[in-house]
């Protein structure tokens, strides 16, 4: 390989992997005894109205799959969780974000998945193509669409 | 504040209690009878192994929105059918090296797989776990010298279908215990496992949510004895094993294969918490 090349190569993963650094890695989440996750894992605010997307779009977050959400217009949104309407105002910021990371620390045995898991799981997938997962499966959600949609959850109040 | 907090999750747990109680009676509360003469048990009292788990049992049929519940009522217009005719017209076809054709011995299909459906899967002479589809490849190998049909290929399902029709009002009949209660167990414990990324098992769905909406789909039971079923969706028929196949696939999970060892497993455990239903042969699903 030609030397210059090579430099070039190892700088740009060298940047790469600093924009990174700040990012928390789903395996080092730390949940308080609530469930809750204090710091954010980019460091970067979130962007509700990206986290709305997030939300109600079937190959990102699909809560609208099991939760009423009166604010984004998806259809036929699912109830197999509670309505989320109202969320932002029964529970801190922190909470919601060990939710959507993983709710099962919050609501020990619920079906809601984990977004931003990487395992262990039984038999994981590659997607929904029923073949089995890649070595390095990738959580359901980046960090920053977990801050995103943690911001989203933030603007649900009361009436 | 501390305490205006709680009193809204309190509030808030109380309105979900109370609607998920609701939505899950949310079911039709119908009868069917198949062609005005053919009743079918859709809802029974659950099985004793069921305990603490399920009071009720309910056919797949009760979720479904009332046009695709007429097209069970009716053969006129449930286009399954259609296979169940092309089943019975191979029935007597001579098929392979022997020349012979499935009524040779077995007689006319009314009479030779009356009830059938309704044991299977059950345990073979050498104690394996056989699925219809094995009992109708073990007679097109070794008895007729032809060549074995797929899993879910076009002549399987027809006979599967056909077949099924014959049982249709006979109640669910499975062998759980003896020499089959391993297969059960198996069976149960995949169930109860939580497959995939999303960490979903089969009872996440059909036990703990059957009768509320994920997203547009209204869950069921996820009962197997309408199956093998004509799904609108697929404008085709569908077998047990594929159900099963798409629903772990749906957990984000590495599925397994129709006729594998897991899914005969599967087969008898769930079709043993349809005891007390009968046999549809032939249900029409969204
Ligand atoms: C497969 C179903 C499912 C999916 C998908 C799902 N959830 Fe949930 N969620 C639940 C259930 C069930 C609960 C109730 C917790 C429990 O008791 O198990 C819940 C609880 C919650 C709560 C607490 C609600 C309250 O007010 O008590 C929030 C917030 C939430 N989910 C957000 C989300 C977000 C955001 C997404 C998508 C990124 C999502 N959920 C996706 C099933 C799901
Ligand atoms: C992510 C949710 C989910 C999971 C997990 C799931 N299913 Fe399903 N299943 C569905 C949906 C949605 C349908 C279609 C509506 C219905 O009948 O419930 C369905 C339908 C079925 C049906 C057809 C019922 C009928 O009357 O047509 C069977 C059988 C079934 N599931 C079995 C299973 C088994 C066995 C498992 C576990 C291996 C399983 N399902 C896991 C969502 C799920």
């Amino acid at each position: 390989m030609n030397r210059h090349v090579a430099w070039a190569a190892l700088a740009a993963t060298f940047t790469a992997s600093a924009a990174f650094a700040a990012e928390t890695a789903p395996m080092d989440v730390k949940f308080d005894d609530a469930g809750g996750v204090e710091a954010s894992l980019t460091g970067q605010p979130g962007d509700p109205s990206k986290g709305a997307e997030v939300a109600s779009t079937k190959s990102l977050g699909n809560c609208v799959s099991c939760h009423v959400v009166s604010a984004l217009d998806a259809s036929f949104q699912g109830n197999i969780g509670p309505e989320l309407n109202g969320a932002g105002d029964r529970w801190s910021e922190a909470q919601l974000r060990g939710i959507v990371i993983d709710a099962k620390h919050t609501f020990e045995g619920t079906v809601m998945p984990g977004m931003y898991k990487t395992g262990p799981f039984i038999r994981p997938g590659d997607g929904y193509t029923g073949k089995a997962a890649p070595a390095d499966l990738p959580p359901i959600l980046n960090a920053q669409q977990v801050e995103d949609v943690v911001a989203f959850l933030m603007t649900l109040k009361e009436e | 504040m501390t305490l205006r907090f709680s009193r809204t999750i309190l509030a808030a747990t109380a309105a979900f209690a109370l609607s998920s109680a609701a939505l899950h009676a949310e079911m039709a509360d119908d009868e069917l009878n198949i062609n005005g003469d053919t009743p079918i048990t859709v809802k029974a009292p659950a099985a004793s192994h069921l305990e603490g788990h399920l009071d009720e049992v309910y056919s797949g049929w009760l979720f479904r929105t009332d046009d695709t519940r007429a097209m069970e009522q009716d053969d006129f217009d449930n286009p399954i059918m259609i296979f169940a005719e092309k089943g019975m017209d191979n029935w007597s076809v001579a098929d392979g090296s022997e020349g012979k054709s499935c009524a040779d011995c077995h007689g006319d299909i009314s009479e030779g797989m009356k009830g059938v459906r309704a044991t299977m899967p059950k345990l073979n002479a050498k104690g394996e776990l056989w699925s219809m589809e094995d009992y109708i490849n073990d007679c097109r190998t070794n008895r007729m010298g032809a060549e074995a049909w797929g899993w879910d290929s076009g002549p399987m399902h027809n006979m599967t279908v056909a077949i099924s029709v014959q049982s249709r009002g006979m109640p669910v009949n499975v062998t759980i215990d003896g020499d089959a209660a391993p297969f059960w167990e198996k069976g149960k414990e995949m169930y109860y496992t939580r497959y995939g990324q999303l960490e979903l098992s089969c009872a996440s769905c059909h036990e703990e949510n059957y009768g509320n909406f994920i997203r547009a789909d209204h869950l069921s039971q996820g009962q197997i004895q309408a199956f093998p079923v004509y799904r609108l969706k697929n404008a085709g028929v569908v077998s047990i094993h594929n159900r099963f196949k798409g629903c772990i696939r749906d957990t984000r999970a590495e599925t397994f294969g129709v006729g594998s060892p897991e899914f005969h497993a599967l087969e008898l455990y769930v079709a043993s918490r349809g005891m007390g239903l009968d046999i549809e042969g032939g249900g029409v699903r969204p």
